[in-house]
């Protein structure tokens, strides 16, 4: 029963990081149904900034989150601008490209520069260790790490039901040529969005280091995961990226826990069969274009 | 009744024009055969540029005429692979009845998969074949008793062709092979995607939804096709195997997919020798950059994806067609 609560909790705090790197995908592909397969080298580049931030400038692991998020939205803009842009109208496959393209790139610019082994992150001491919880251990990290993306979703959700913004949002997810129509710039609403995504999933990545690991294969390593949630969930839904990123944690870690030999095995099964009783996601709506 | 005829005639004239071969053709396939001659010692090298081109013929046939987008391909190179590996590895020798188990169990498998992507958008589509790739790999990496796991499958012999012609260290015997069954192969895509089958699915690539109100079955189409690829696929993973006697994990990894997949734009979709063509480019590139530095290659493979799906749409032989087509414009001008 412990091990299994155990396993629940780390399950759960696997999915609440899955969740914020995701949920910026998610919204992207909803409004612009822009197949971005490199969604993950953002998460790549905040993990790796947060490593060179704490260990070559010296700043501490809380004040580098916020430049993290900063800094690879920012970034994000710059790509959104150039690569990202021409492509909006184009075949599923052409962005397919593009963003394979993005990802071999970013692999090879960070094993350049970083090398090829493992990122070590050093983590503050009120973080590390663990609390006693009704016998169990519970991690300090995993319990920081909930809570802040419990915080994050509490946002997004308040930002998206109740702003001005979220309302053109959800506007131009629902029906991008009507929203149009009645005055929403969805390109400039795209692009604020896309950052915000992008420095998200920076900020996920940057969370990760300790739980996921940080190798310059993590793009490649992670592509499914990421686009499993958004895909599950529904593109455009932030509850369905909820509840598919924490499904999808608590089924890995609990699949690698208690049936390690079949591997991976689990979670692609799940995901072919997820996709074929829900093609449209969980709670995903279909789309009126 | 004459002008029904007339007509007639007009469509058969045009499939007919689209089935000759043409001269550039014939000299594609007789350099093939020069290559023999001229690079003996780099034979081995050769037939997997041959092999890769197969493989991404097949993967033209649905990506390039039916505009399927998929990342799992290798699953049947793979499968293909395997198959005439353990046949071999279990006292199966012949090549050919290796050839043939191969490509038909790849097909069965591809029939299978093909009904899996009857559902959903282009996005759940490229999901469910890169799970398939992924879910075999990870099947065949955990059954280590059978397939040897990610040491790879060992013990691969192979008997002679037509019991004469052994397999040698120079790959002498394995080129004319690997080219002989290749050219086949090519000459029945080449037919079939040329008949009105062909064209038919053409037609779904470009708008499914006039396809099915001109009477086209989609989906009976789709399902043919992705098998029939499968087929292809499968024998190239066999031809792998047979002439390089060993069955590594790598033919069933994401990796192999991806670089298909470029390699097929790199030469340019729906044009036949697009993958050849991108075979060649790509394998030379790779052996030559790969050697200064691993890095490079794939920063230059990268840079070369994005500035290709941005500029300069249609690969090596649709940029070709593109300057051909401007050099007869030219010289019309210069006539009229």
């Amino acid at each position: 029963m412990h091990s299994f609560l155990g396993v629940l909790f780390d399950g759960l705090a696997y999915g609440a990081l899955l969740f914020v790197i995701s949920v910026g995908l998610s919204i992207t592909l909803g409004l612009m149904g822009f197949n971005n397969l490199a969604h993950g080298v953002f998460a790549m580049a905040g993990g790796y900034l947060l490593v060179t931030l704490i260990s070559k400038a010296g700043i501490g692991f809380l004040p580098a989150l916020p430049i993290v998020f900063c800094v690879v939205a920012l970034g994000s803009l710059v790509l959104e601008r150039t690569l990202y842009r021409p492509l909006y109208k184009s075949t599923p496959l052409n962005q397919v490209l593009l963003s394979v393209g993005i990802i071999f790139v970013a692999t090879a610019g960070v094993n350049y520069l970083w090398g090829p082994g493992q990122q070590p992150v050093v983590i503050p001491e009120w973080l590390s260790g663990q609390y006693a919880v009704l016998g169990l251990d519970l991690s300090r990290y995993r319990l920081f790490l909930m809570v802040i993306v419990a915080a994050i979703t509490l946002a997004l959700v308040f930002g998206l039901e109740r702003t001005r913004f979220g309302a053109k949002i959800r506007a131009s997810v629902d029906n991008q040529r009507t929203a149009e129509s009645m005055g929403i710039r969805v390109d400039r609403v795209f692009q604020l969005t896309f950052a915000l995504g992008s420095g998200l999933a920076g900020l996920g990545g940057a969370l990760g280091v300790d739980v996921l690991g940080l190798d310059p294969n993590f793009a490649i390593k992670y592509l499914v995961y990421f686009l499993l949630v958004v895909v599950v969930g529904g593109p455009g839904s932030v509850f369905g990226t909820l509840l598919a990123a924490l499904l999808l944690g608590v089924a890995d870690i609990a699949g690698k826990y208690y049936v390690p030999q079949l591997g991976a095995f689990i979670i692609y099964a799940a995901m072919i069969i997820l996709l074929l009783l829900f093609p449209h996601g969980l709670l995903g709506r279909r789309k009126s274009r | 009744m004459s002008d029904n005829l007339a007509k007639a005639s007009r469509h058969v004239s045009f499939l007919r024009g689209r089935e000759r071969w043409k001269s550039a053709e014939i000299a594609f396939w007789l350099t093939l055969v020069g290559v023999y001659f001229v690079f003996p010692s780099s034979l081995v090298f050769a037939s997997q540029i041959l092999i890769t081109g197969l493989f991404a013929l097949s993967l033209d046939m649905i990506l390039g005429y039916a505009g399927i987008v998929t990342l799992g391909h290798a699953a049947f190179f793979g499968i293909g692979a395997y198959t005439a590996g353990l046949m071999a590895a279990h006292g199966w020798h012949d090549p050919f009845l290796g050839l043939l188990v191969a490509g038909v169990t790849a097909g069965i498998a591809g029939y299978l998969c093909s009904f899996l992507l009857s559902k959903g958008g282009d996005l759940t589509r490229l999901m469910i074949t890169l799970g398939i790739g992924l879910l075999l790999y990870e099947v065949v990496n955990s059954a280590t008793k059978y397939t040897g796991g990610v040491d790879g499958l060992q013990g691969v012999e192979i008997g002679k062709l037509f019991g004469v012609f052994g397999f040698d260290l120079y790959g002498k015997t394995a080129y004319i092979y690997v080219l002989i069954i290749s050219f086949l192969l090519f000459v029945f895509t080449r037919s079939m995607m040329n008949s009105p089958y062909g064209l038919a699915l053409r037609s779904i690539r470009e708008n499914q939804t006039r396809a099915l109100a001109i009477g086209i079955p989609i989906s009976a189409c789709l399902t043919n096709i992705y098998s029939i690829a499968a087929v292809i696929a499968g024998i190239a993973g066999a031809l792998l195997t047979q002439t390089t006697q060993f069955v590594g994990i790598d033919v069933l990894s994401f990796q192999r997919s991806a670089d298909l997949l470029l390699i097929l734009i790199i030469g340019g979709t729906a044009t036949m020798y697009g993958g050849f063509v991108g075979a060649v480019v790509f394998l030379l590139a790779q052996n030559w950059l790969s050697n200064l530095n691993p890095q490079y290659w794939q920063f230059f493979l990268g840079i070369l994806l994005i500035v290709m799906t941005l500029y300069l749409r249609g690969g090596i032989l649709g940029g070709f067609s593109r300057l051909v087509n401007l050099f007869r414009h030219w010289r019309n001008k210069e006539h009229s």
